[in-house]
């Protein structure tokens, strides 16, 4: 395998002595893009076609890459989506719980394959624990949580806690990125029509072992992806206030949940539903932040929604500064108001 | 069970409750007279590694922890609270001011560090709070082909080189085991760090502090990504209060978000 991979490097190197001008309309020809998507149990995880949006965002021929236990019908789904060309899978229970050891073997193996010139996973769990695995065994810096696409070597993220934004070029033979679903929205499949195939197995051995997993269960919308959100930040005091007066407050607007730093830390709310910098970034049509004073770290993970709305008893808190529209008040009072009058 | 010998990668950063400026040449942040401390993820690793130790929770028992950073000479500030955190002895590669080391680079200098300390944990944090790329832990375990357990909420050790690990991941906790060597970057929920005392940072002060440059290790700090801007985020003008609830929801039926 090693000696192949020299002679395709050699022929690229020869390729390479060709006028410059002449290479780089050849590399634009040959833009083919690899979008890693991810699946549950057969199930397309919908979140992970972000990764198709900014792949079409690129141009050129775009794949899909599925693999796990059973992904057929994952597959078959993703194949819907317009302007695909082919997706490729790779049925093996042993992917099925992305365990970066094997994963980013295989994925290796097949950007080597299908000659990628750039390969895209959503910024999620998954895509942050794998990718960079996968870019240090193809020697390529990779480009995190990436919110826009210039051309097919400059890429826009933000830095800081989204307090600056950075635009880079990438010098790499292959880019890898990592998008914010928040700036890609993920396209529905409809009427789309890509072939499937089945991609080479690596059959790496993975050198680490799923043991279990406890995910919150929830009715309410997935708070990446929901179009509004209602979040309690420590102003709530407790998880039973938290409860009583913020889940009422999501259902009658159908929102997802969301909670600060600070109400997590407290124990007023799971882990999984933090907003910022360290937590899940949102961009919903409304955010209502309730109880939260607006530090930097928060405002990381949703000063891109459409409309941010505030209630909070300290007229200074900083999240008025950003908020379109603010009620200063104490939320025991006003949000239980606002949830009566919403439902009516 | 092999005892641990721990490496903890440290990062000095902007201080993160001060809002960063961009420059006036739109190249960069500005860090020139600006408060910088360690990473505060990175602050939890130096904590759990040093509990791990306390606490006798390996089997094999602990060693020898090492914090490392790579940076320009004040980094040698932060590798010092590390120490007097508990870490035993320090390792600063040195590169000058101003200038900055992508991610890869830092794996691969990692990559000789835990060659060279024969280290078999190495304990990072999730992501640097200036870049974050959240890339550097996922690469050395890539580069060393170590298994590697992300966004760590819970560390432990099982017989024989067992290490157990809870992972935050998109809606709840994961967890997972693997054998050592391996890699572990750390999350919010993993510990609270300890503040060091004055009498530690006394004591620290007399701890080895070994000092060498990217040459040193046989490598160059080449730069694949090239800045082409930075800029601020376009600013969110606030659009001002309400009286009441009923003005609350006007307001909103107005934007259009109800």
């Amino acid at each position: 395998m090693f000696s192949t991979t020299k002679r395709v490097l050699a022929q690229r190197g020869s390729e390479a002595i060709g006028r410059v001008a002449a290479q780089a309309q050849a590399q634009r020809r040959s833009l083919s893009v690899l979008a890693v998507l991810e699946q549950r149990e057969g199930k397309l995880s919908a979140g992970s076609l972000s990764a198709f949006t900014a792949a079409k965002k690129l141009g050129g021929n775009v794949h899909g890459f599925l693999a796990g236990a059973s992904v057929k019908s994952a597959a078959e789904e993703a194949a819907k989506v317009d302007g695909i060309e082919k997706i490729i899978t790779i049925d093996n229970a042993a992917y099925e719980k992305g365990l970066p050891e094997n994963f980013a073997t295989l994925l290796v193996e097949n950007i080597k394959k299908g000659g990628y010139t750039h390969v895209i996973a959503s910024h999620s769990a998954f895509g942050k624990n794998v990718l960079p695995r996968v870019a240090a065994l193809l020697d390529v810096q990779q480009l995190s949580d990436v919110t826009g696409i210039e051309n097919e070597t400059t890429f826009v993220r933000p830095i800081y806690a989204g307090n600056a934004i950075a635009t880079v070029e990438s010098t790499d033979p292959v880019k890898i990125l990592t998008v914010r679903g928040t700036a890609f929205a993920a396209e529905a499949p409809t009427s789309g029509s890509a072939a499937i195939e089945a991609g080479a197995d690596a059959n790496a051995a993975a050198t680490s072992e799923w043991v279990s997993e406890d995910l919150a269960k929830s009715d309410r919308p997935d708070l990446a992806t929901a179009g509004k959100v209602v979040s309690g930040g420590r102003g709530l005091k407790s998880k039973e206030d938290f409860d009583k007066v913020m889940l009422p407050l999501a259902d009658a607007l159908g929102a997802a949940v969301g909670a600060s730093r600070a109400a997590v830390d407290s124990g007023y709310a799971d882990n999984s539903l933090q907003v910022g910098q360290t937590g899940k970034v949102v961009a919903p049509q409304l955010y209502m932040a309730v109880g939260i004073s607006g530090a930097i770290q928060h405002l990381a993970g949703m000063k891109d929604s459409k409309v941010i709305a505030a209630i909070n008893k300290d007229a200074d808190a900083p999240i008025f500064q950003v908020a379109d529209v603010g009620l200063v008040g104490d939320l025991f009072e006003k949000v239980p108001e606002l949830t009566e009058k919403v439902k009516n | 069970m092999s005892a641990l010998r721990i490496l903890v990668p440290v990062k000095r950063v902007i201080d993160y409750a001060v809002k960063p400026r961009v420059n006036k040449a739109q190249t960069a942040v500005e860090t020139a007279g600006v408060k910088h401390s360690m990473n505060p993820f990175d602050e939890l690793s130096i904590e759990e590694a040093v509990r791990i130790r306390e606490k006798k929770r390996a089997p094999g028992g602990v060693d020898d922890i090492v914090a490392f950073s790579a940076g320009p000479p004040k980094a040698q500030d932060i590798l010092r609270t590390a120490m007097a955190m508990g870490a035993d002895r320090g390792i600063h590669v040195e590169i000058k001011d101003g200038e900055e080391l992508e991610p890869l680079t830092v794996a691969k200098i990692l990559q000789k560090t835990v060659e060279k300390e024969k280290s078999n944990l190495v304990v990072l944090g999730k992501q640097s709070i200036d870049d974050d790329a959240g890339q550097t832990g996922q690469m050395l375990a890539g580069l060393l082909g170590w298994p590697q357990a992300t966004q760590a909420s819970k560390v432990e050790f099982g017989e024989g080189d067992t290490v157990i690990v809870t992972k935050e991941v998109d809606g709840g906790v994961e967890t997972v085991k693997a054998k050592l060597p391996m890699i572990i970057t750390t999350d919010l929920r993993l510990n609270e760090p300890r503040y060091a005392s004055l009498p530690n940072i006394m004591k620290a002060k007399k701890k080895k502090l070994e000092k060498m440059t990217v040459g040193d290790l046989g490598l160059t700090s080449e730069k694949r990504l090239k800045v082409l801007k930075v800029t601020e985020p376009e600013a969110r003008q606030g659009g001002g209060k309400v009286e009441d609830v009923d003005g609350l929801i006007g307001k909103l039926k107005e934007l259009g978000a109800l």
